[in-house]
């Protein structure tokens, strides 16, 4: 912006008068970014919903692995468990961490009903208005303790209700009930064991039983509760809560009934989390205790945060990339390429205003594996292994890849105690980094990502699941130090 | 029938009286202005009204009928509305939403017309926009257009408070309550401030009870000055009767040691 102000605006409201000017610059200019970008901010909401479904529902015809098509109805699942949490931590700023317990309602309640554990076999439509009743009936309960009870307290009852939840669902296997003299005691839950052979679900005459059906029911429902949060959102009572989330005793003043609103929302959030606990039930075939643990409640949240806390899309986004990268982890070669074109897009991200010195980073970076590699094999030939590619990657696309890897990198005999040792060295060298400044940083960078890379090689490759989770954290850290308000979130100012 | 009644409303906190025997009426159409030094409870009074506080002793009605027992958003719901002195816009949300909030007692669709997206709801959310606007236009040009959009946060000092008004507008009351609208404002803010206050009354016939620092304001519009100290009410009556007062001057200035000459004692303030 380079127009010189017009003094002749001063006064009144200088900046708005400027701001008007910038704007209208710009549409005037209508430079392509600019309207696309516009265009796409004025697109409402539900349709870009329609067109991510139209595209999520023709992922069937790339897909053919049944166990793919699984893991997207998980996805799909996690999506609505997370537009649910969006409501009660999002919208309402409410820290309910037993939100899980709803999960697990719902699906108990399914498994309960529609499996040879009683002998009930309820249809589903039956089943889900049910669930959704009683899901908000328990949320409202839950909610009552709110009343009298902010931020870290209600956290604590919350949380309590969530393990007792979990409790039961262990221990209820094995209940004696008092007057009634059965002759053994009654097994509820299945405890550890869970209920198996769940129904599969039967709607208008058609029976769900492949992956794939499972997919696009859980879809419709996915659009189903978008919906249903996206005019909450922007309604009466999306207001309300996003009022009551800033300042609650102003918007009390402002005639909010905070009370019943914040039971509204720990009720819709449960009915959520009841609904995809149905679906989870009937697309598993069984529930065990096990799939509602703790680990499923800071999924969520990370998946929140990550997408923006009150942000409908930052939920569907936060939820996507939380619950593919994992399962792309497992696969040795897919892991290698996102760990390594993670690393080279970090890089050039860093340095976007020093091309040239990014570019000299990542060589820097390959000149000295590549030296490490041919002067240590040289010396020490017995300590190294030389990996040949096995037939199914050296036919694959990722073949030149590998081959330049197996050039470039050490692979140890001993992966495992010099691995360990390398993460130390690691750590301690990106430290150094971060302490640095000017050319030190660079330089210090070239030995510290390539032990990053060592590490990688040696340890984080083998183990998937430990991977998984540091690839977790490294990723909340750096999302909240970078970008706090997660990916579509708005920034969050808290008083000024 | 005045508005709004006090009658010996009193409030403890712990050994502190912050308000003792308050008696205290607002005529429709009115502007009292309330003023005291630090910590006379002034704010504590404004709490007491709009039911943030239990008063401990006494009753506040209006229109003739008592509020004792009410939540905040029914008092708010029967036609009282008020701004902070410590500024509390909702400031993650929108100029407009934060105004479209205080539409919220005035409007009766429920969670499902919401979801459903009935004609009820449609209706109803350009109803609550239009009266958004149209308190926010109170303020001229200061908070409409592009400025609609813009997080509250954006805002400078004098438009948050300027806001705020808006969002007490925006609730439909017949008494507005001001918590120091002109604090921190600069002079020629201040004057304008002054200004629409006395616009809030002429035009819009809001009855409006105030608190304020700056005498320039008081004097300004007020049509009754009630001075508090110590929870007490000193004194009442017009602006130049108030000032005058030797209490209110001794409440602001101290008591002069006795002895140290009666002569003296007309001193202004100032």
């Amino acid at each position: 912006m380079s127009t010189k102000p017009d003094w002749g605006q001063f006064g009144k409201d200088e900046w708005a008068a400027r701001e008007e000017a910038r704007l209208r610059e710009a549409e005037a200019a209508g430079r392509l970014s600019f309207r696309l970008r516009r265009a796409w901010k004025d697109m409402d909401s539900r349709l870009k919903m329609l067109l991510a479904l139209a595209l999520a529902s023709t992922l069937p015809l790339f897909v053919h692995n049944p166990y793919h098509m699984r893991v997207a109805g998980i996805v799909g699942l996690y999506i609505m468990l997370s537009l649910g949490l969006n409501v009660v931590a999002g919208f309402a700023g409410l820290l309910d961490l037993g939100y899980v317990a709803f999960y697990s309602l719902g699906a108990y309640a399914y498994a309960l009903l529609a499996s040879p554990q009683f002998h009930q076999h309820w249809p589903f439509w039956l089943i889900l208005p049910l669930v959704i009743f009683v899901t908000a009936l328990f949320g409202f309960l839950l909610g009552s303790p709110s009343m009298r009870l902010r931020g870290d307290y209600l956290a604590v009852v919350t949380l309590g209700f969530g393990q007792i939840a979990g409790l039961l669902l262990l221990n209820l296997d094995r209940v004696r009930l008092p007057f009634l003299h059965l002759e053994k005691p009654l097994n509820i839950t299945g405890g550890p064991n869970g209920i198996i052979n769940v129904d599969d679900i039967h709607i208008l005459g058609y029976t769900v039983e492949t992956a794939t059906g499972y997919y696009y029911l859980i879809l419709l429902f996915v659009a189903l509760v978008f919906l249903v949060v996206f005019h909450l959102d922007c309604s009466r009572i999306g207001r309300a809560w996003r009022a009551i989330r800033e300042d609650e005793l102003a918007a009390q003043t402002m005639g909010v009934d905070t009370r019943r609103l914040k039971l509204l929302a720990f009720s819709v959030g449960a009915s959520i989390a009841g609904t995809a606990g149905v679906l989870f039930a009937a697309w598993q075939g069984a529930v065990f205790p096990s799939n509602f643990d703790v680990t499923i409640l800071i999924i969520l949240y990370s998946m929140v945060v990550l997408g923006g806390v009150g942000s409908i899309w930052g939920a569907v986004s936060g939820a996507l990339i939380l619950s593919i990268l994992p399962e792309l982890l497992r696969s040795p070669e897919v892991a290698r390429l996102m760990f390594y074109g993670a690393l080279i897009l970090a890089v050039m991200g860093l340095s976007r205003r020093a091309k040239m010195r990014g570019l000299a980073l990542l060589g820097g970076v390959g000149v000295l594996g590549m030296a490490l590699k041919v002067t240590l094999t040289a010396l020490r030939p017995e300590w190294f292994l030389q990996p040949e590619l096995k037939l199914s990657v050296a036919r694959s696309t990722f073949a030149p890849l590998m081959r330049a890897l197996n050039w470039w990198m050490l692979f140890p005999r001993d992966s495992r105690g010099i691995g360990n040792a390398a993460f130390v060295l690691a750590l301690f060298l990106l430290l150094g980094v971060l302490r640095l400044k000017g050319t030190g940083q660079y330089v210090l960078l070239v030995p510290g990502l390539y032990t990053l890379a060592f590490v990688w090689e040696t340890r984080l490759v083998e183990e998937p699941s430990v991977t998984r989770m540091l690839i977790f954290g490294v990723l909340l850290v750096l999302m909240m130090n970078y970008r706090p308000q997660g990916l579509f979130g708005q920034r969050w100012v808290q008083r000024l | 029938m005045p508005l709004l009644e006090m009658r010996g409303l009193t409030k403890h906190f712990g050994g502190l009286t912050a308000v003792d025997g308050l008696t205290l009426c607002v005529e429709p159409g009115e502007i009292v202005s309330l003023i005291g030094p630090n910590g006379a409870g002034k704010t504590t009074v404004f709490n007491l009204i709009t039911g943030l506080y239990p008063p401990d002793g006494g009753d506040v009605s209006f229109e003739g009928q008592s509020l004792a027992g009410l939540q905040p958003h029914q008092i708010t719901a029967r036609g009282i509305a008020r701004t902070f002195q410590t500024l509390r816009i909702f400031t993650n949300m929108t100029v407009l939403e934060n105004v479209m909030v205080a539409q919220h007692s005035r409007g009766r669709v429920g969670l499902m017309e919401s979801i459903l997206r009935l004609p009820s709801f449609r209706q109803e959310e350009a109803r609550i926009r239009g009266k958004a606007v149209e308190a926010l236009s109170f303020f001229d040009t200061r908070l409409v257009g592009f400025r609609l959009d813009q997080l509250a946060y954006r805002l400078s000092y004098a438009n948050r408070r300027r806001l705020e008004i808006a969002r007490a507008m925006a609730a439909e009351p017949k008494l507005l309550l001001l918590d120091e609208p002109t604090a921190g404002m600069n002079p020629h803010e201040t004057l304008e401030m002054t200004r629409m206050i006395g616009q809030l009354r002429d035009e819009k016939g809001y009855a409006i009870l105030f608190i304020a620092h700056d005498m320039q304001v008081v004097q300004g519009v007020s049509d009754q000055v009630v001075a508090l100290d110590h929870g007490c009410k000193v004194a009442e009556g017009s602006y130049e009767e108030v000032v005058h007062n030797e209490r209110v001057i001794e409440a602001y200035l101290g008591r002069r040691r006795s002895g140290e000459g009666q002569a003296s004692a007309e001193a202004e303030p100032r």
